[in-house]
This record gives structure tokens, sequence and C-alpha cells, in this order.
């Protein structure tokens, strides 16, 4: 039950805020959308003991019955750890925002997508059913997009946000091939039910490409090389955005989908591969690309990209042991993805503390950019601790968590030689060691660029001083949780990393031997010597830093993944356009020729194809002299219809075929269509006469030799095919008429005519459609006259 | 039967091709009167009495065509009635019944 | 267009009743012989509209003081509640129901709710047409 109500009740605010919007004045909105994250953490925190013992809970709620489609819920020790993040950054988010936005914001909107954000988030990690997961994935995507364009007077914004969703819900449709493929392969939607049954027997060619697809979508979203490009520009957001989707949860959704499906895929070596050197390259790429940026911001984005790829390679190198016969109650394997998922929480912590932090100086200083800040460590100290923390912890310096990570990550890069898988993993301590030093130098450049220095380029249009104490809350409760965590990890590792563990690795009992006890000194070994070994080389390169920036410049701008994206773009915009232009002419006779056409070549084409049509005479009724002679009439005033002069001989011609169609009706037993005919002809024929009071006389048709054939063609052709049609029908007895069900219509209706009685009881429904229709067009042709642009108002012509 | 409905389709499907707009309208209007003797004919008619249980014995013709046909009679009714008005005003803007000259301009 | 054409004047004040009646017998015979709301209302809008073409248009507003377009909208809901009514007493939509009432002068006859929802009907009809008719012959004064 809790999954379901953590699920919906977000949802359900998210309606609520809009309408309290308009009642709230008094007080901040951000105070009423706090309860929900609150509540939920809380909520959440009472079940842990449960799921850190390893039970599970799960939830079902039949949704679309005919479509054997449940709303499975499922809670274990991943989605429990993903949770956590989820409500717990929430609320400090959330709490931060409270500040940082003024109450002249479109608050009900940033706080409606915000929820709905965080509805489809749980609803990621809460998901059993592939096609729920989708849904929430796509979700998450769109509100992500709403909120990226939050300011979307800005240029900038409205670009970014196009890229992210460009870049992800493309990533998330080619996901939804990978689900249906890997549904259809193991007959199940349910990932717990796949998980089950799946073993290293069922490699075979479409789960690998299920794999290769869930990959991409999970690449995109957690913004992986060379996806990456979407996140710099999604940092238009609002910065509790930024902190939130962008750096704590919505990219964290790629690790989920990477983790969970580790046990379904990881049989096949390439999930390894893959993973890991996706991981690897997005780690270096990301890292090194985040020293050149001014923009703080921007360089928290290349950072986060960095730190992604740090945990996907951990996954990748965790899930090794399912592909090779490693035994996989070895520690040194499994400790991997003990790494990712410590790393991730980690992140959060310290990315979400770092994103306030530059929101902060955004707010209080104005400016985000490297080379006009510096010298505030005396005016906003505490600020100052906050980066501090933050950053050293992401260098992985000792004291802060980010170091217990680090250690693990090198840890698992040196125990992933002694797999012998391939000789070119020698490179992988290699990567992350490199990629660690320049980590090392954009912590730098974060901390004392901005902090130290001179401070002469500051703004000076305002007043600089320390932010609200209530702005300061939420980095500072992170910045403790940093330390905390450093000091006693293991309270983190038993009762939340543990029990994430037995849901990557679900068939290893009892999960408990996994978990590796944390600590922050392991004696002198590689990995500390590797940490030593960046510290060193960090700092040179730090100092250094003015002497070797130039080798960004050496990258042409036309090799740079944000060209190729432009041009794209550019390109996809030219041929929509010239496709569009030849086709969308504007004529209303070509429209009506594809119409024609279309059916001609789709119906005609069965026709010829099916060898269905037959002319067969024989079973038809009886033709009379007078019905002959009706129809002549009737077919030589349609000719002339065509050659008419004048429009009033027309409208004759036209009222005669009305009458004469009248007439037949009354020779194929149809009185009461013979009536309404009558009438509606007499009406229509009054209506003709009396628009042709505005409307020009008629000129003569000019056209074309070529047109005139052209029409004459396709008229031809589409006769011919009802002709077609109406014999093959007439000589089709495949089913039975369904007229004897309408006989008991005195018993059923007390109405004698059956017509009738269909109209206002058996089929009274499509009756009262019409009667709304016939509104419609009524009041239509009354607003048509009535109603013009009234004097003043500009016209919207041409 | 089914030859005066290929008919009624052949001079519809010109008129609606033409230039002119009355032209168009009047094609609708002989479309619909065609796609009406289409479904009466095609139902089975002519084989059975007129559909009133207590006036004829039985057995009776196809009831459900002729009910469909009478809802289609009055929506084709409102749609004329439609077109022909949209004709008024765009003469009325536009001052042209010829569709060739309707075609707007490109960024439209 | 002045065209003082007494005949048509004359013939025409008769003629109105006797399409009137037409349209009311046609409503009521629907359930049992050709007509109904359809046909009822159609009729009855030529009655109205034969009325507008003999006089002119200003002369039979000031006779016939009725907005169209309340009239069609009122059997739009007429016909409508008739369906949701049922509703209420747990029967499907648009279910109809029919009794047998005897009158002191026609005699036993069935009466059934399916006169409402042809009511509905043909009150739209004449409202709708008597829309589009007036609308166009008055789109000429501006």
């Amino acid at each position: 039950m809790i999954t379901k109500w953590a699920i919906l009740l977000p949802f359900f605010m998210a309606i609520l805020i809009p309408i309290l919007h308009t009642r709230i004045r008094k007080f901040h909105l951000g105070w009423v959308a706090l309860a929900v994250p609150f509540i939920l953490f809380i909520a959440l925190l009472r079940f842990l003991p449960q799921i850190a013992s390893g039970d599970t809970i799960s939830h079902s709620w039949r949704w679309i019955p005919s479509y054997n489609l449940t709303f499975t819920t499922y809670l274990d020790g991943l989605s429990m750890l993903f949770a956590l993040l989820i409500t717990g950054i929430g609320t400090l988010v959330i709490l931060y925002s409270i500040f940082y936005l003024s109450k002249k914001e479109a608050l009900h909107k940033f706080y409606c997508y915000l929820l709905l954000f965080m509805t489809a988030m749980l609803g990621v990690v809460f998901s059993d059913h592939l096609i729920m997961l989708y849904f929430f994935w796509e979700l998450t995507s769109i509100a992500s997009f709403l909120l990226i364009a939050f300011w979307h007077h800005r240029k900038a914004s409205r670009r970014g946000a196009q890229k992210s969703m460009l870049i992800t819900v493309t990533g998330g449709i080619i996901m939804l091939m990978g689900f249906l493929i890997l549904a259809h392969e193991m007959d199940s939607y349910s990932i717990r039910t796949i998980i089950s049954t799946i073993s290293i027997e069922n490699l075979n060619r479409p789960l690998y490409l299920a794999m290769l697809f869930v990959l991409l979508g999970a690449f995109t979203k957690s913004a992986q090389f060379p996806f990456h490009i979407w996140l710099p520009d999604a940092m238009e957001a609002p910065t509790p955005v930024s902190a939130y989707l962008h750096s704590a949860t919505m990219v964290k959704a790629g690790i989920y989908i990477v983790a969970r499906f580790t046990p379904i895929f990881a049989y096949n070596l390439s999930w390894f591969w893959i993973v890991s050197i996706v991981g690897l390259i997005t780690l270096f790429w990301g890292s090194f690309n985040a020293i050149k940026q001014n923009d703080l911001k921007a360089l928290l984005a290349f950072s986060t990209v960095s730190q992604l790829g740090l945990i996907m390679s951990l996954l990748g190198m965790g899930s090794v042991v399912y592909a090779t016969t490693g035994e996989i109650t070895d520690v040194i394997y499994t400790q991997a993805t003990f790494a990712a998922l410590f790393h991730l929480v980690n992140h959060s912590t310290f990315k979400g503390a770092l994103f306030m932090m530059v929101g902060i100086l955004d707010h209080e200083v104005g400016t985000r950019d490297l080379r006009r800040l510096g010298g505030l460590i005396t005016i906003m100290p505490i600020t100052f601790s906050i980066a501090l923390i933050g950053g050293f912890s992401m260098a992985g310096l000792p004291l802060f968590n980010g170091f217990l990570s680090k250690e693990m990550f090198f840890e698992a890069t040196l125990a992933i030689q002694e797999m012998n898988v391939h000789s070119w993993i020698v490179l992988f301590p290699v990567i992350a060691w490199v990629a660690s030093v320049f980590t090392f130098v954009y912590c730098f450049i974060l901390v004392f660029k901005t902090f130290f220095g001179s401070a002469d380029k500051l703004p000076t249009d305002r007043k600089i001083h320390e932010a609200p104490i209530g702005m300061l809350m939420s980095p500072v409760i992170l910045a403790v949780s940093i330390i905390f965590i450093f000091f006693f990890p293991n309270i983190l590792g038993k009762f939340v990393i543990g029990s994430a563990m037995q849901s990557v690795y679900p068939t290893v009992q009892p999960f408990e031997q996994m978990t590796p006890t944390i600590a922050a000194w392991h004696g002198f070994n590689t990995a500390l010597f590797m940490t030593i070994g960046v510290i060193v080389f960090g700092i040179i390169l730090y100092l250094s830093w003015p002497k070797w920036n130039r080798i960004y410049n050496r990258l042409p701008e036309k090799w740079t993944l944000n060209y190729l994206y432009n041009q794209l773009l550019e390109e996809a915009e030219i041929v929509g356009k010239f496709v569009t232009d030849l086709y969308m002419t504007g004529s209303v006779r070509h429209y009506l020729m594809y119409i024609y056409v279309f059916f001609i070549f789709i119906v005609g084409g069965y026709f010829i194809q099916s060898h269905i049509f037959a002319i067969d005479l024989e079973d038809q009724a009886p033709v009379e002299w007078f019905e002959i002679l009706l129809m002549f009439v009737m077919a030589g005033a349609a000719i002339f219809l065509l050659f008419a002069k004048s429009r009033l001989t027309a409208v004759v011609s036209n009222g005669v075929l009305g009458l004469g169609v009248a007439m037949l009706f009354v020779v194929f037993r149809a009185p009461d269509l013979a009536l309404t005919q009558l009438v509606v002809e007499s009406v229509t024929t009054v209506l003709f006469l009396l628009s042709f009071a505005y409307l020009p006389e008629w000129s003569k048709e000019q056209k074309s030799k070529a047109t005139k054939s052209m029409n004459l063609l396709i008229s031809l052709t589409a006769g011919a095919l009802v002709m077609a049609i109406s014999f093959t029908v007439l000589n089709y007895s495949e089913f039975k008429t369904i007229s004897g069900f309408f006989e008991n219509a005195y018993e059923l209706a007390g109405g004698a005519n059956i017509v009738n009685t269909i109209l206002g009881d058996f089929r009274a429904f499509d009756t009262m459609l019409e009667v709304v229709v016939l509104l419609v067009a009524g009041l239509g042709v009354y607003t048509l006259i009535k109603f013009r642009a009234r004097k003043g108002q500009k016209k919207y012509e041409d | 039967m089914v030859c005066l409905i290929g008919i009624f389709v052949v001079v519809a499907t010109y008129l609606l091709l033409s230039k002119n707009l009355i032209r168009i309208i009047l094609g609708t209007a002989l479309l619909s009167h065609a796609v009406h003797l289409l479904i009466l004919t095609i139902g089975e008619v002519k084989k059975g009495d007129v559909p009133l249980l207590k006036e004829t014995p039985g057995p009776y013709t196809d009831a459900l065509p002729q009910a469909l046909i009478l809802t289609a009679i009055v929506i084709s009714f409102a749609v004329t009635a439609f077109l022909l008005v949209l004709a008024y005003r765009v003469y009325a803007t536009n001052k042209t019944d010829n569709v060739e000259k309707l075609r707007g301009d490109e960024y439209e | 267009m002045k065209i003082n054409d007494v005949i048509l004047k004359t013939v025409v004040q008769f003629v109105v009743f006797i399409i009137l009646t037409i349209a009311i017998y046609l409503f009521f015979a629907g359930h049992y012989t050709p007509g109904g709301g359809f046909v009822a209302g159609l009729v009855l809008a030529s009655a109205a509209i034969l009325l507008y073409i003999t006089y002119d248009t200003e002369k039979v507003k000031n006779g016939l003081p009725i907005d169209f377009k309340v009239v069609a909208a009122i059997g739009v809901a007429l016909a409508i509640t008739t369906g949701i009514v049922p509703t209420l007493f747990g029967k499907p939509f648009l279910d109809m129901s029919s009794t047998s009432v005897h009158f002191p002068l026609i005699g036993e006859k069935e009466i059934a709710t399916v006169m409402l929802f042809e009511l509905g009907v043909a009150l739209t009809v004449v409202g709708v047409v008597m829309t589009i008719i007036l609308s166009i012959s008055e789109g000429r004064d501006d």
C-alpha cells in the first residue's frame, strides 16, 4: 500500500496546488508542497527495518483488466534506496526553493511540475510492470522538460528544454522497443517474473538487441557519452531543479535501470563491456570538460556527467560475475556494485549541496561566472564551508564521504584485473586515475577561484551578504550528512545499500555476506597510493592551469557533439519543410485528389488482389418499367448538372435528383426516408437559392486539357470502383443480416414502425448525437454570418 | 440501380474536383445522394414489405439501413447548409469563389 | 423586388395550417406508421419558411417572436435529458419505457418516453433549420 500511495500522493498534490494557488496568498506555496516528500520520507523510513531484513512489499491493483495491465508496485532494497533519495533530497530541495524563488514567480506551475516529477520518479522505481515503468519514465522526461523551460521567456531555457526532451524521449522510445522485445521473448511484462525465469540459456539474438535498446534508454537519461550534451544545457532551469532533477534524481533513473536489469542482461559479457566502457569514457570526458567551464553551473553539470559515468562503470564492473564463472559470493566482484550504490548516495549529498551553494551565489552575488567571482570567503563564510565540504568530498579527500567511495572505485578497477577477461582491462585503473586527477582540479577551481583571490570584478549593483538562514538550511544539512557518512558509513551500508545489493544479485543467499564493512583506513594499499598520486598531480595541474588551458582550443568547433546536434536539427527542419511543401499545396483540388487516389489504389488494389469481385444478377429483385424510367431521368439530370450553364439550372437539376431519390425510396419500401428526403430537398433548394443572392454567378470553368482528363479519369475510376463494390457486396453472404433482431420492436420498444424504433430506442444514442451535430452546424452557420472581426480588432487575414 | 449510383459518383467526383465553390458544394450533395442509395441498395432492398409491424404481414425489408440513411440525410443537409454559408463567407472576405485563388501564401 | 402576390398570400394563410396539422399528425404517427420527429420537425420548418417567403421577414418576426436558436438548444437539452433520466433509476443510458393510457376521446393509446425524445429531435430540427435560413436571409443587411 505504501508504494501506491507514494505514487499517488504527489500526483494529487500536483493537481491540488494550482487550485490552492488562488486561495493561498499569505504564505509561500512551497510549504504546502514540502509536506508531501517529508511525509513520504518518514513513511518509507518506517519500512526500512523490514526491507533491510530482506523482505519485499508488493501491491497489485488492476488497472486495465481487459488488457491484462495490472498496476503492480514493488518495494525492495533498490527501490527503497532510490525512493529515500527522491523523497529525502526532494524535501531539502523544496525547502531550499521556498527561499530561492520569490512569491512573484509562477509558483503553482513550479510545484505542480515538481510534484508531478516526484510521482513519475517514484513510479519508475516502484513499477514492476515494464509498460508502467516506461510510462513513468517518459513522464519524468516531460516533467523535466517543463521544469527546464520554467523561465520560458528565455531563449536558452527553451532550447535546453527542447534538447533534453528530444534526447531523453528518443532514448525512452528506443527503450520501449527493448522492453517489448524482452517481454515478447520472456513472455512476461513483470520484471520480477523475468528475473526469476531468465538464465544463461536464454541468451539469444533478440535479447541482445533488447539489451542494447534498454541500455540506450538508460544512457540517454543518465547523460552518458555521447548523449551527455543535453545536461549542461538543462542548467537553464532554476537551481533547485538542477539540484534535484539534474544531479540527484532524474539522471540517476538510468543508473536505476542498469542496476535493475543487471540480473536480466548481465549473463551476456557485452553488458559488462558496454556499461563499464561507456561509463569510463563519460567519466573521463566529463571531468576533462568540466575544467574549462566558466559558468559554475556548467562546471557542475559536467562534473555530474563525469560522476554518473563513474557510477555506471562501477555497475558494469559489478555485473561481470554474471557472465564469467566467478563465484558470485566473492566479495571482490560484488564490491563494485556496492561502491556504485554507495557513491550514488554520496553523489546526491555532495552534488546537491554544491548546486545549492551555487544557487546561493547566483541569488546573493548575481553572477555564476568564475571570471568575476572571487574573494567571497570573508563575506560568505557559511557558503564557503559548504563549498569546501562538498568540493573536497567530490575530489575524494579524506574526512568526507566521497573519499570512501572513490577508494572503493579504485579498488574495484584493480580487482577487475583478476578476472582475466581481456588484456585491455589494464586501462581501467589508468583511465580512472586520470579522470580523478581532472576531478580534483575542477573541485579546486570550484572552491578556490570562487572564494579566494580578488573581489574586484564582483557585481557592484548590490550589497553582497551571507544568504538568509532558510536558504542555508538545506545545504548545511547535506554538508553535515557528508561528514556523518564518512564517520559512520556502515549504518548506511547495512540498512540501505545491503538490501539494495540483493536486488542486483537476487540469487545470492544470504545476502548479508555481500555487504562489506566500509572502513576509512585499509592500510597502505594500491588504492591509497593512487589517491595520494591524485592529490599530488592534481595540485600540480591546478597551479599550472594557466599554462595548459590552451589545449581546449585545439578541438575545432565542427567536431563537437553540440555542433552535430544543431546541424541535425537544422537539417531535419529543412527536409521537413521541403517535404511538407511538396504535398501541402493549399489547393483543395489536390487534397481531394490525394483522397481519391488513395481510395482507388487501396480499395481497388484489394479487389484485384483478392479476386473478390463478382457480378451476379440472378438474385436481384425484379425491376419495374417506371423504375427504369425514373433512373433514366435521374441519370440525365445528373449528367445535365455537369454541363449546366447557369447555377440556377444546376440547382433545379439537383432538385430533380433529390426528388428522384425520394421516389426511389418509395419504390424501395422506405416511406420514412421518402418523406424526409422530400422535405429536406425542398428546404435545401430554398437554401441554395437564398445563398445565391450573395454568391457570384458561376463563370465558365477554365481548365487545361490535362486537368480535365485527369479529373475525368479519377471520377470514372471512382465510379467504377463504387459499382464494383456494390455488386460484390450484393453477392456477399458471409454475414447474416441483423435486421431480424429489430423485428421484435413492438415488444421491446412499444413501436410498430421499425425504422423509428431504431432511431428512437435501439440506436437512440446515434440520434442524440446527430441532434447535437445539427445544433453545432446551426450555431456554426449563425456565427459565420453574424460575427466578424470587430472594428479596430486585428483581422487575421492572409 | 448500381449503374445509377456509378453515374452519381462520377458526376459528384468531377464536380468536387472543379474550381468553383458552388460546384464543389453541389458535388458533396450529389455524393451524399449516391451514398444513401448505395447503402440502401447493398442492404438487400425490395425483398420484403415496408417495415411497419402492424400494417404489413412481413417479411420486412431491412430496417437498419433505412434508419442509418435517415440520420445521414439530416446530417448531409446540415453539412450542405454549413458549406453554403462557408462559401458565402469566403466570398465576402476574399471576393472570389475560385478555390485555386484561395491557396494562401507560403507562410500560412 | 416588390411582388404583390395576393393569391399566394391568401392561399398560404390556409395552407400553413394544413401543413402544421400534417406535421403534428406525422409526429404522433411516427410510432406506428411513417413519420416521426425528424419529418415532423422538417415539415414544421417548411411551414415557417413558406410564411417567411410569402410575407416579409419583419412581419413574421412580429407575429412569431421566437428565437429559433433557443428552440434548438431546448430540443437538444430535452433529448439528452430523456437519455439521462433513466440512469437515475439504474437503467441504461437512453433506456425508453412505455405504458398504455386510456384517453377519454381517442381511446387506448400508447404513451412512451420515446415521445419526449422525439419531441426533442423535432424541436432541434425546427430550430436549426430556421436558424440557418434566417441567418442567411438576414445576412444581406450587413
